[in-house]
C-alpha cells in the first residue's frame, strides 16, 4: 500500500466518519458559492485559468443538456427516401442508374415532356463558318467544290473515306469524337458514354447526315452501363442526349440525357 | 372451262399440316416394338413400390396413370401423375431424370436414352387434382396508392379480395371480381410494410414503419381499435397463428417481427402484447408460425430462433448461416395461410369442423413417410439456403448452394415437393424439397428477382423482379411459360391467390395490377 493512502487505510480500518455523507453533501452544495467567490476575487493569470476552466465546464454542460433533450424528443418516423419494402430497407441501394428509369418513365407519361429539350434554341451557324473551301490543285481550286468541316464531328466506326477525287466533305480526324460526357439531370451524375449516332442537328438536316456536333445537337449515347430497364424488362441500350457546350471551343462533348 | 378451286386458306393448311404430323407420329411407333420392364418409384419417398412390370413400349402417360392408380389402389379416386425416368436406377435426384411427355417410346426409347433391354425406373409424382390456368394478361391496373406498393396479400378464402400496403401510409382492400378498390385503410403514420390476412379471412393485420401494428375488419375495412404500440422500430413481418391452434373461435393471435430485435405475439381480441420474445441481437427479418405451435424467427444476427408459441420460451437457436437471414419458408405455409379453405370452395358449417379440417389439411401437407414433420428453409445474404427440420434436429439437413448473390425470397410449393428461391443474381432456382438437391435454374430476368409465388396446384411459379416484369414459369418443363410485362417500374410484391384464379402484384409504379388467364 502506498504511503500516501493513509486516509483510505483509516477508512478501511474504522469506517467512514459518522457525518461523512453530510459533510460531502454540504461541500458540494457550497461548491457554487466558492467558485463564485473566487471568480469575483481572482485577477491576473489565475483569473484567466479559472475562466478557461469554467468555459470548458459550461461547454460540457450544454452538450449533456442537448443530448438529454434529444433523447426525450420523439424521433420522426418519416424517412426521406422513397418507400421500400422491408427486405430492401437495410440495404444500401445502388441508386445510380436504376433510380432514373422510373423518373424517366414518369416524365415520358407527360406528353409535353416528350418534345421539350433542355436547350430549345440555338445560335444559327452559317455555311461560311461551318465549311472551309478547299483550294488545292488546279481543278479543285478553279471550281472550289470541296469543303472541310470546321466543327467537331461524329463519324461512325464503319465509315470509310471515299476516293479523294470524289470526297466533297472532309471531316478532320482531329475533330472527331467518339465519347460524350453525359449528365443525368435528376441524379446529377456524369458518365462518359460512347456516342452511337447523331440524331438531329438543329442547324440543318445535312449537318445531321454529316454527324456535326454543335451545341444543341441531339445525339444517341450507349447507356447500357447504367443498367436501365424498359417496361418490357429489356436492358435499355441507346438513349438520346443533347449537347450543351460549344464542342469546337472546349475540346470535349458535354451532353445532358433527355428524360 | 374447268373451274379452279380457290387456294386453301392459311388456317386450313396449318390444320392439315398438324393433322398429318400427328398421324405420322402415331405411325412412328413401330409395330414390332417389344414390351419393356418398368418399375415404379415414388419420387418423394424414393422407395421402389412394386416388382417390375412388363408394359408395351408405346405406353402413354394416360395409360401409365391408369395403371399406377390401379396399383396404388386409388382407382375409384384417381390422382393425376407426372412420370419421369431416372437416368440410372439408384438416382433419385429430380435434376437427373427424363420426363415422359406423351409416351415412353417417343420420349425415352426413340431419342436413345434407354433401350428396350433396360429396366426403366419410372418416378411418379402426384399432382394436384385441380389445375390452375396460367395467368397470361393484365386484367386491370388499379391506381390509388400515391406511393410505391410494398406488400400484397390475397384473402385466404378465394381471390375476390386482396389487400395492399403502400408507401402512402395506407393499406387498401380491393374487390378483384369487379377490379375496384373497396376501402382505404387509413391510420398509419408511416409506410405500410406488411399486410396479412388471418387464416379465417376475417381480420387484416398491418405493420408499419411507424412502429405500430393495426388490425382491421377484412369485411368492412373498419379499424378495430387504435394502433397497437409496443415495438420500438419498424415492423418487418406479421404472421397469424395457424387456425387449428386457435384457442377459441374468436381469439386469434399473431406475431410481428421488428427491426428492434424482438418478436411480439399479440392477442387480437384483447389487443395487447401477450409475449415479447427478445433474444436476437439484430433486426428480425422474418417470422413464421408453424403448425406444431413453434414460432420461427430469422434475423440479421445470422441465427434462426425457434420459440414456443404457448409460453414464448426459446427452444432452439439454429446457427449455420454466415450472414443475415433474409427469409424463412415452411413446407406448410400454404395450408397454414389458407386454414380450412380448400380448392373446392366449401366452408365447413361449425367451428369444430373448421378446426378439424384445418388440422387435417395441415397434417396431410406436413406428412412425410407417415410422420408429421414440418420443414423450414432459410434464405440468406451468404448466397445459400439451409433446409431444416427443427422438430427433430438443430443441425440443418442440407445446404442449398448455387446462387451467386444474396437470396431474397424462398418458398415451398403448396404440395411441399419443391422449393423456389429468388435471388439478386437474376435467377430463380428450383430445389427438391425432400433432399435439397438442385433441380433447375430459371433464367430470364435481367435484374434482381424480389419475390416468387407458386400457384396452388404447384404447377406454375410466378416471380417478380426489379426489371419491371413478372414471369410465369412452368415447373414441369422448367422453362419460361409467360412473360408478363406491364409494370412501369420495379415490382416489389407478388401473390398468387389461394384459388389460383388471379395474381396480384404491386411495385414502385404505384399501380396494383391483377393478372388473369
Amino acid at each position: 500500500m502506498p504511503q500516501n493512502e493513509y486516509i483510505e487505510r483509516w477508512e478501511k480500518l474504522h469506517g467512514k466518519r459518522l457525518d461523512h455523507d453530510e459533510r460531502t453533501r454540504k461541500r458540494a452544495a457550497r461548491e457554487a458559492h466558492n467558485s463564485s467567490k473566487s471568480a469575483q476575487k481572482l485577477h491576473g493569470l489565475r483569473a484567466k485559468l479559472h475562466a478557461q476552466a469554467r468555459y470548458k465546464q459550461k461547454i460540457q454542460l450544454r452538450k449533456t443538456l442537448k443530448s438529454h433533450e434529444e433523447k426525450s424528443v420523439k424521433t420522426t418516423t418519416a424517412p426521406t427516401s422513397d418507400p421500400l419494402p422491408p427486405y430492401l430497407l437495410d440495404r444500401t441501394q445502388p441508386s445510380s442508374a436504376k433510380a432514373l428509369s422510373s423518373a424517366i418513365k414518369q416524365k415520358r407519361a407527360e406528353k409535353a415532356a416528350k418534345f421539350s429539350v433542355p436547350l430549345p434554341k440555338v445560335r444559327g451557324i452559317s455555311e461560311e463558318e461551318m465549311f472551309k473551301v478547299i483550294k488545292t490543285g488546279k481543278k479543285t481550286a478553279k471550281k472550289s467544290w470541296k469543303r472541310m468541316i470546321t466543327k467537331p464531328t461524329f463519324v461512325g466506326p464503319d465509315f470509310t473515306r471515299r476516293p479523294v477525287k470524289y470526297e466533297r466533305f472532309i471531316r478532320p480526324m482531329g475533330l472527331r469524337y467518339k465519347k460524350a460526357n453525359v449528365t443525368h439531370p435528376e441524379l446529377g451524375v456524369t458518365v462518359q458514354l460512347p456516342i452511337l449516332s447523331v440524331k438531329k442537328n438543329p442547324q440543318s438536316p445535312m449537318y445531321t447526315q454529316l454527324g456535326v456536333l454543335t451545341k444543341g445537337t441531339i445525339i444517341e449515347v450507349n447507356v447500357s452501363e447504367l443498367g436501365m430497364v424498359t417496361t418490357g424488362g429489356k436492358v435499355v441500350w441507346g438513349r438520346w442526349a443533347q449537347i450543351t457546350n460549344n464542342c469546337e471551343n472546349d475540346g470535349c462533348v458535354n451532353a445532358v440525357l433527355l428524360v | 372451262m374447268a373451274t379452279l378451286l380457290p387456294p386453301k386458306s392459311k388456317r386450313i393448311k396449318l390444320e392439315e399440316q398438324k393433322k398429318t404430323a400427328e398421324q405420322a407420329e402415331f405411325a412412328q411407333i413401330p409395330s414390332d416394338l417389344p414390351d419393356i420392364l418398368i418399375q415404379f418409384r415414388a419420387s418423394d419417398t424414393g422407395e421402389n413400390d412394386r416388382t417390375p412390370i412388363k408394359v408395351p413400349g408405346g405406353t402413354t402417360v394416360k395409360q401409365l396413370e391408369l395403371l399406377l392408380n390401379e396399383l396404388l389402389g386409388n382407382s375409384d379416386d384417381p390422382l393425376p401423375y407426372t412420370f419421369s425416368v431416372a437416368k440410372n436406377s439408384v438416382e433419385t435426384n429430380l435434376a437427373n431424370v427424363l420426363d415422359i411427355t406423351d409416351d415412353i417410346y417417343s420420349s425415352i426409347l426413340k431419342p436413345g436414352h434407354k433401350t428396350t433391354e433396360d429396366l426403366l425406373t419410372v418416378l411418379y409424382t402426384p399432382q394436384a387434382v385441380f389445375r390452375v390456368r396460367p395467368v397470361s394478361r393484365c386484367s386491370s391496373a388499379i391506381t390509388g396508392h400515391e406511393q410505391a406498393i410494398l406488400a400484397v396479400a390475397f384473402s385466404p378464402r378465394n381471390s375476390s379480395r386482396m389487400v395492399t400496403g403502400g408507401g402512402d401510409n395506407t393499406a387498401r382492400i380491393y374487390d378483384c371480381e369487379t377490379e375496384t378498390p373497396v376501402k382505404t385503410l387509413k391510420g398509419h403514420t408511416g409506410w405500410v410494410l406488411c399486410v396479412s390476412y388471418s387464416p379465417d379471412g376475417k381480420y387484416i393485420a398491418t405493420g408499419s414503419y411507424d412502429r405500430t401494428v393495426r388490425l382491421w375488419d377484412a369485411g368492412t375495412g373498419s379499424a378495430l381499435g387504435d394502433a397497437m404500440k409496443g415495438h420500438s422500430a419498424f415492423v418487418t413481418g406479421i404472421v397469424w397463428e395457424p387456425y387449428h391452434l386457435w384457442s377459441g373461435e374468436d381469439a386469434p393471435r399473431f406475431a410481428s417481427a421488428s427491426k428492434d430485435c424482438t418478436v411480439r405475439v399479440w392477442d387480437a381480441k384483447l389487443r395487447r402484447v401477450e409475449m415479447t420474445m427478445s433474444g436476437h441481437t439484430a433486426s428480425v427479418t422474418c417470422v413464421r408460425w408453424g403448425g406444431n405451435g413453434f414460432i420461427y424467427s430469422g434475423s440479421q444476427d445470422k441465427t434462426i430462433k425457434v420459440w414456443d408459441g404457448k409460453d414464448g420460451k426459446l427452444l432452439h437457436t439454429l446457427k449455420a448461416h454466415a450472414h443475415w437471414v433474409n427469409h424463412l419458408a415452411l413446407s406448410t405455409d400454404h395450408v397454414l395461410r389458407t386454414g380450412y379453405f380448400d380448392h373446392t370452395g366449401k366452408v365447413p358449417a361449425s367451428d369444430a369442423d373448421k378446426r378439424r379440417i384445418a388440422r387435417e389439411r395441415y397434417e396431410k401437407a406436413a406428412t412425410i413417410g407417415g410422420k408429421v414433420v414440418e420443414r423450414l428453409v432459410s434464405a440468406s445474404d451468404d448466397f445459400t439456403m439451409y433446409l431444416w427440420e427443427p422438430s427433430r434436429d438443430t443441425k440443418p439437413i442440407t445446404r442449398l448452394l448455387g446462387h451467386q448473390k444474396l437470396v431474397n425470397h424462398v418458398t415451398f410449393s403448396p404440395d411441399g415437393r419443391l422449393i423456389a428461391s429468388a435471388s439478386f443474381d437474376n435467377h430463380v432456382k428450383l430445389w427438391d424439397a425432400r433432399t435439397g438437391a438442385f433441380i433447375a435454374s430459371l433464367r430470364g430476368h435481367v435484374a434482381a428477382v424480389y419475390q416468387c409465388a407458386f400457384s396452388p396446384d404447384s404447377r406454375l411459379l410466378v416471380s417478380s423482379s426489379k426489371d419491371t416484369t413478372l414471369k410465369v414459369w412452368d415447373v414441369r418443363t422448367r422453362k419460361l411459360h409467360t412473360d408478363l410485362p406491364g409494370h412501369q417500374d420495379e415490382v416489389f410484391a407478388v401473390d398468387w391467390s389461394p384459388d389460383g384464379m388471379r395474381v396480384g402484384s404491386g411495385g414502385k409504379d404505384k399501380a396494383v395490377r391483377l393478372w388473369r388467364h
